[in-house]
């Protein structure tokens, strides 16, 4: 029996979809069958993001309504031999799918995969509710900014309210000089005000740019660190312990020295 | 400029700033989004109130709002409770 995992955040644009692509792709890797599904209907991109778009022909809402077979819409990763991809439809809105499908599909692709990961909406609204039904677990992903924060502990209490208990937390896009002069809330300062468990910390890396760009995840083989960051994450998820990654965010006198030396920016 | 930020030292750095006003925005957001939070506190206040003075619960008013502190001029969240009283209760026949 697999687990359901909905990546959330509620505002956009903080890497929702990116972390959904690199934590298939690092599960993937790990020898998991896994299967990641778009439930942004109407606005789908995990399509995009992991190289797939070309080779969608039935999506989410075909498989709810009974237009073909579950088997028929999962798109097959080439990469790896047990990942697969749920597209949106790109043609119907939030509403095309209820929570008690979404729960049915949910409980039915648990019986096939190991993981279910589900790449939730934006907002608060029909497509939040639809794509945390049937959801064993939540993963709230959100960056060092005010509004990002402040839109997070919404969803965490929304979360909770729908017996989603003990979401956890991935802060993305730290930039570490910035932190490194306080002037970006640091790791610490974020636990303390959502007050989750912290399931891994993204640097800002130019490789997701480049990697989205190809359309390949740069939890693929790249020795980027935010490759490193959703590969290490992908093995917390299976339950392994992971120590966090020395981002070297205090700026101190070795660092300082590091610097002179020319071993750190 | 940089000989200056020295002296203004840690708590004027922006991420402090961002984190306080993040804090009180929350502490308004939290009690805002549950409506049976407030509730809640309406019943007990009339729970409690009730033993000492007969009050108009229907005129009953109570909600989270920010206000400035005393002491300086930073906003601070407050609950405020509006609790019309009809009448004194005699202590002395309870």
């Amino acid at each position: 029996m697999g687990e359901v995992l909905v990546i959330t955040s509620g505002k956009g644009g903080v890497g929702k979809t990116t972390t959904t692509a690199n934590l298939g792709t690092g599960l993937a890797q790990l020898g998991k069958k896994v299967v990641v599904i778009d439930a942004d209907i109407g606005l789908r991109n995990l399509d995009v993001v992991l190289g797939l778009e070309n080779r969608i022909v039935y999506d989410l809402v075909d498989v709810v309504e009974g237009n073909c077979r579950l088997k028929q819409a999962l798109i097959k990763d080439k990469r790896y031999p047990e990942l697969f991809l749920l597209p949106a439809a790109q043609t119907r809105d939030k509403n095309a799918v209820s929570p008690e499908q979404m729960k049915a599909l949910n409980d039915e692709l648990k019986e096939i995969f190991d993981y279910v990961l589900v790449d939730c909406p934006a907002g608060i609204e029909q497509g939040f509710r639809n794509a945390i039904s049937g959801a064993d677990k939540a993963v709230v992903v959100t960056t060092p900014e005010i509004s990002a924060v402040r839109d997070a502990d919404r969803i965490i209490g929304l979360l909770e309210a729908a017996e989603l208990r003990n979401p956890t937390l991935i802060i993305n896009r730290l930039k570490i000089d910035m932190v490194r002069r306080g002037d970006m809330m640091n790791i610490d300062d974020m636990l303390d005000i959502l007050a989750i468990d912290l399931l891994g910390v993204i640097p800002d890396d130019q490789a997701i740019v480049i990697s989205t760009n190809r359309g390949e995840p740069v939890a693929d083989g790249s020795t980027s660190q935010a490759g490193q960051a959703f590969r290490n994450i992908a093995r917390r998820i299976t339950g392994e312990e992971v120590p966090f990654l020395d981002l070297d965010l205090q700026d101190n006198l070795v660092h300082r020295l590091k610097k002179i030396l020319g071993f750190a920016k | 400029m940089d000989f200056f930020k020295f002296f203004i030292g840690e708590s004027k750095k922006s991420k402090n700033v961002a984190k306080e006003r993040l804090k009180l925005v929350l502490v308004h957001d939290r009690a805002d989004c549950s409506q049976d939070f407030l509730d809640a506190i309406k019943g007990d206040l009339i729970r409690v109130i009730s033993d000492y003075m007969v009050i108009d619960e229907s005129e009953m008013e109570i909600r989270m709002t920010r206000t400035k502190r005393d002491t300086d001029d930073t906003m601070i969240p407050a609950l405020v409770a509006n609790i019309p009283i009809k009448q004194m209760r005699d202590r002395k026949r309870l």
